[in-house]
């Protein structure tokens, strides 16, 4: 999540990485993914599909000789999305949220980009083989399967209700969790009222599209006060597109701001989340193997002590890890939401001028229609 | 009297003598004037047999000249009546337009007077065949005698109220007594033969001292009065016949005088009788154009002052309890008109009253084509959450919403320059207490509905029978049932448009809510205190958004609503011009049939029965042309509503753009205002 400042090892320069097209054949979408080394070589354009997004995803997962691999902060990979439903269907919706919304896959896009901006960005990931064969590979590597990962999510669900609770020996990360549930479940609630907030405005937009429309069938020329009065009509229908169109910009606004910004805080906080888990469950089996180490009997006790050094060190790097992702992503993400936010005021700011003028343009030319 | 010969003596004598010659009239009819004798006459008809009349010869005398004064020459009533002083009557009353005191001091003044005496028994019954406009008179009366007391404090309010007592005189005789002297003590001084009639009247009532001046000050006072209110009285009696004005007695009795010139006496006619059966009148054989003309020229004079007045319906309140509690409305009205009492006066009103005002309205006026706006609904569902909630936000959203639907239906009427002129609008705005509305319940909601649908239905069934001749006709009930489908339409688009706008307000409040909530559960400061800002400017966004909301509501679907009512009405008119042409053209078959009817008895040669099938051609031809005319009339002013109708329509609809407009901008300089306060919050974040 660091700006484009950060620098990969692979020479990828962060804020080149940019999805530039997408297309759908049926139910899959093939997005265009240009890159640029830092040492100025020429640009590379591949194509992928989300599929190639889940072996990328599946290979930082497993990457092995990693200490403390499972302390990361994995950068969401958005879920995926199936195009041949209308992208305003509510199951999409629910899956998707924001990222269904817009026109022609941009805000997925968008979401998609700013991923492998972060991979790019990460200290450790941006070092993964994954990664370069990802941005650089005109192959497809999302073909060869990976393994897959330590981390699956499905036995994660069944787990966690009962080690989420699960008393942390250290302050620290036991105040983090409790945060991070409480900020994961809350940015997710106000993601979801945006959203609510954003479609509506669509409605609105829509519902005055309609009725701009209708305005125009009051047009009748029979006579002079017919006349007049479809004069009257077809500026009220050029002012409610106005208002359409307004809507239509604040929404988007909505979503290519602050909506895009809350949907990525509030899967951050999710992988965030999935991070301590991580940690907790090794917190626990480490637990479990010092108690079975006291009970062990003498002749089986020097390979469990073993064995427990080796959780145990583990354990330490990925806690040890952990903290300075946990740091890192503080930081960055308030200067994520920061800018968000100014990005957000701004667009909404100018609109609001914007329409301040045209409304008072309209104004002015209401008050001197002529109609008798 | 003499205002007039100056105002316009050529016509006057013109005018007067073919008539006379034509007429054969007697000397009094001469000194003539419309409006009373046919009010009069009518009067007695519904409210009172004529024999009260003459079973009293000091009253036949009284009411006689005063009949005179306003009685149509052309009458055929008149007709009847040989008299041998026709001829001087001619010269006694032109003579004495010049001078009022000539008329009094002659002594050929009373000539006439024995005449009328010796004769008038017949006069007033030939005089009621005429169809009587009823109701008309009856309001009239009504308003007649209501206006004495308001005047009372006037030095002029004893000559009011007996010349109000002089027009609306049949129905008490009391007043029949105290108008005598004004009359009668004055003519009797010089004259001599009927000195005993009048005598005898005199010793009946007290004399006033004043009441010797009285029939001067009578004059004086026509004289006066009669410039002035001259454009308003006459295009009052223009329009519906029912004279709401104060001075009305009086311009009306300016009206009187100068009736001799052809156009006022026909807009007299026209407009105080306009069922009346009065045919075979030689002046009214000018085309309905001119008079239509002379009409809107009326009416163009007429806007010009009608603009002051502003009515506000203001403070709902809820009287009683349960039930059997009702709403109570302030309606304030502000004006500079001379009709009203004083220039702002305040009267609270129930809603019924509302409904009763446009049933009286409604009644008197769409049968002659006029668009009388109609009042907003009754709402049973509304009216009881009212009744029964307390402070539930949808019941005081109802009553706002019915307010502001009152206040455009009253404003909405006053604007009309001729139910201005009623006096039961008049009464509604002034007066303190009204008698409760009843059977307002016939328009309760979906009874309502069902009236208007009804209408509809009568409108498309008789398109099919008529035979259109006005292509404008025909073009406009389409436009105008087109114009009601698509403002139907439009208005659902409205109201899904407030509600999404609801919507958004109230997500816009969730969302601020839940962005508070993170805001107070982040741990950087700044971030935390950007969202909690964050929150507030959301908070303002909801308030803007539920502002647009109601704007929207009141500017666009209310206003449709209001419109889409007011269509309904349009379409009730041009219903009445179709049943005033079905009446016209059953009329004229009915003739048809008797002239067959006439020619078979020719044939079969039975002149016994060949004068009553003349007769009843007479009688029929005689319908026909009148309801002709009717139909004439109502076209025109059908016409004339529907145009005023789609220029109030467009002005109104601008103004509500131009409102909303107003409000969008208003909006969007407040929206301005909140991301300017916001955007260095924001960047403060870091």
């Amino acid at each position: 999540m660091e700006g484009s400042n950060a620098e990969t090892e692979l020479g990828v320069s962060v804020g080149s990485i940019r999805i530039t097209d997408v297309t759908q054949d049926g139910d899959l979408l093939t997005f265009a993914i240009t890159s640029q080394k830092l040492n100025g070589s020429a640009g590379v354009c591949v194509f992928r599909t989300y599929d190639d997004f889940d072996w990328l995803q599946q290979s930082l997962f497993s990457q092995e000789n990693l200490p403390g691999l499972q302390g990361i902060i994995f950068p969401p990979l958005p879920s995926k999305a199936f195009p041949s439903q209308s992208n305003t269907q509510t199951k999409t919706l629910k899956q998707l949220g924001f990222l269904a919304l817009g026109q022609d896959w941009q805000s997925y896009c968008k979401a998609l980009e700013f991923y492998l901006q972060q991979v790019a960005a990460h200290p450790t990931l941006c070092k993964s083989k994954a990664l370069d064969s990802f941005l650089v590979n005109s192959e497809s590597p999302g073909k060869q399967r990976g393994k897959k990962g330590i981390f699956n999510r499905l036995s994660q669900a069944v787990e966690e209700m009962r080690k989420e609770s699960h008393k942390d020996v250290d302050n620290f990360f036991q105040n983090e969790r409790n945060k991070n549930t409480n900020v994961a479940s809350l940015s997710k609630v106000a993601t979801e009222k945006l959203l609510d907030v954003v479609m509506t405005e669509q409605k609105l937009a829509l519902a005055c599209g309609h009725f701009s429309t209708s305005l125009h069938l009051c047009v009748n020329q029979d006579d002079a006060d017919a006349v007049a009065f479809s004069k009257i009509c077809l500026k009220l229908s050029d002012i409610i597109e106005a208002v359409k169109r307004n809507f239509e910009k604040v929404a988007s606004n909505n979503l290519s701001t602050l909506g895009l910004g809350l949907d990525l805080e509030s899967r951050y906080q999710e992988a965030e989340k999935e991070m301590l888990f991580r940690r907790t469950c090794k917190l626990i089996e480490l637990e479990t193997v010092k108690k079975n180490t006291e009970k062990a009997k003498a002749n089986k006790r020097e390979v469990m002590e073993a064995f427990q050094k080796a959780v145990e060190k583990e354990f330490n790097q990925i806690s040890s890890v952990a903290k300075q992702e946990i740091e890192r992503f503080h930081s960055s993400r308030v200067n994520v939401l920061q800018n968000f936010l100014i990005g957000w005021c701004e667009q909404q700011l100018n609109t609001a001028k914007e329409f301040a003028e045209l409304y008072s343009q309209h104004l002015e030319a209401c008050r001197n229609m002529y109609l008798d | 009297m003499a205002a007039s010969s100056e105002r316009s003596p050529p016509p006057f004598p013109d005018s007067e003598e073919p008539e006379l010659l034509e007429d054969s009239d007697d000397g009094a009819d001469a000194f003539t004037g419309t409006s009373i004798s046919e009010m009069d006459s009518p009067s007695p008809d519904t409210a009172r047999p004529p024999k009260d009349i003459f079973n009293d010869p000091p009253e036949d005398i009284f009411n006689d000249p005063l009949s005179n004064i306003n009685s149509e020459p052309q009458k055929k009533v008149d007709t009847k009546i040989a008299s041998p002083s026709s001829d001087e009557a001619v010269d006694l009353f032109s003579d004495p337009l010049d001078d009022d005191s000539d008329v009094i001091s002659s002594p050929e003044v009373q000539n006439p007077m024995p005449d009328l005496l010796s004769e008038p028994v017949e006069v007033p019954k030939s005089d009621f065949k005429g169809e009587p406009p009823v109701q008309k008179n009856a309001t009239r009366q009504q308003e007649i005698f209501e206006d004495p007391p308001k005047t009372s404090s006037k030095s002029s309010s004893v000559k009011k109220a007996a010349s109000s007592e002089l027009f609306g005189d049949d129905d008490d005789e009391e007043d029949l007594f105290k108008e005598p002297p004004k009359v009668g003590t004055k003519k009797p001084q010089p004259s001599g033969p009927p000195v005993d009639v009048f005598t005898e009247v005199i010793s009946d009532v007290k004399v006033k001292p004043q009441v010797k001046d009285d029939p001067t000050d009578l004059f004086a006072e026509e004289a006066l009065s009669a410039p002035a209110p001259k454009p308003s009285a006459s295009s009052s009696s223009r329009t519906n016949g029912v004279h709401s004005e104060e001075q009305d007695l009086f311009s009306e009795a300016t009206v009187e005088l100068s009736l001799d010139s052809p156009h006022n006496d026909r807009k007299k006619k026209d407009a105080v009788k306009p069922s009346v059966s009065a045919p075979a009148a030689p002046a009214a054989s000018s085309s309905s154009k001119a008079q239509s003309k002379t009409l809107e020229e009326l009416e163009e004079e007429e806007s010009e002052d009608k603009f002051d007045l502003n009515i506000s319906v203001t403070n709902p309140e809820k009287v009683g309890d349960g039930m059997n509690a009702y709403m109570a409305y302030k309606v304030s009205t502000q004006t500079s008109l001379t009709m009203f009492r004083s220039k702002t006066f305040t009267v609270r009103r129930r809603f019924s009253d509302f409904l009763g005002l446009y049933e009286k309205l409604s009644e008197k006026h769409s049968q002659n084509g006029y668009i009388v706006p109609p009042p907003p609904e009754k709402s049973i569902l509304g009216m009881t959450k009212v009744k029964v909630g307390k402070d539930d936000p949808s019941s005081a959203e109802f009553v706002e919403r019915r307010r502001g639907a009152l206040e455009r239906y009253l404003q909405r009427v006053v604007t009309h320059p001729s139910l201005l002129q009623d006096p039961d609008v008049r009464e509604f705005l002034e007066k303190e207490e009204l008698p409760r509305a009843v059977s307002t319940q016939a328009l309760s909601g979906a009874g309502f509905l069902k009236m208007l649908n009804k209408a509809t239905d009568a409108v498309s069934k008789m398109t099919i029978k008529m035979n259109e001749q006005d292509v404008w006709f025909d073009e406009k009930i389409q436009d105008v049932e087109n114009e009601e489908q698509h403002l139907r339409k439009l208005h659902v688009m409205v109201e899904s448009l407030v509600s999404h706008r609801k919507e958004l307000s109230g997500n816009t409040a969730v969302f601020a809510k839940s962005v508070a909530m993170l805001g107070s559960s982040e741990d950087n400061t700044a971030l935390s205190r950007a969202l909690s800002q964050l929150a507030e400017v959301e908070d303002r966004i909801e308030q803007l958004h539920q502002d647009q909301a109601s704007n929207d509501f009141f500017t666009f679907s209310e206003l449709l609503a209001d419109y889409i009512r007011l269509l309904g009405a349009v379409r009730g008119c041009f219903d009445q011009r179709m049943k005033s042409w079905q009446r016209w053209q059953d009329a004229e078959n009915m003739l048809q049939k008797k002239r067959e009817a006439e020619a078979k008895l020719l044939w079969a040669n039975k002149p016994d029965k060949l004068q009553q099938a003349k007769d009843e051609i007479a009688e029929w031809e005689a319908k026909v042309t009148q309801y002709e005319r009717d139909f004439e009339r109502i076209s025109a002013t059908v016409r004339k509503e529907v145009i005023r109708f789609d220029k109030e329509k467009t002005r109104d609809f601008k103004k509500q753009i131009i409102k909303y407009l107003e409000s969008l901008l208003n909006s969007q300089q407040q929206l301005i205002k909140y991301w300017e306060a916001f955007l260095p919050e924001a960047k403060a974040i870091a």
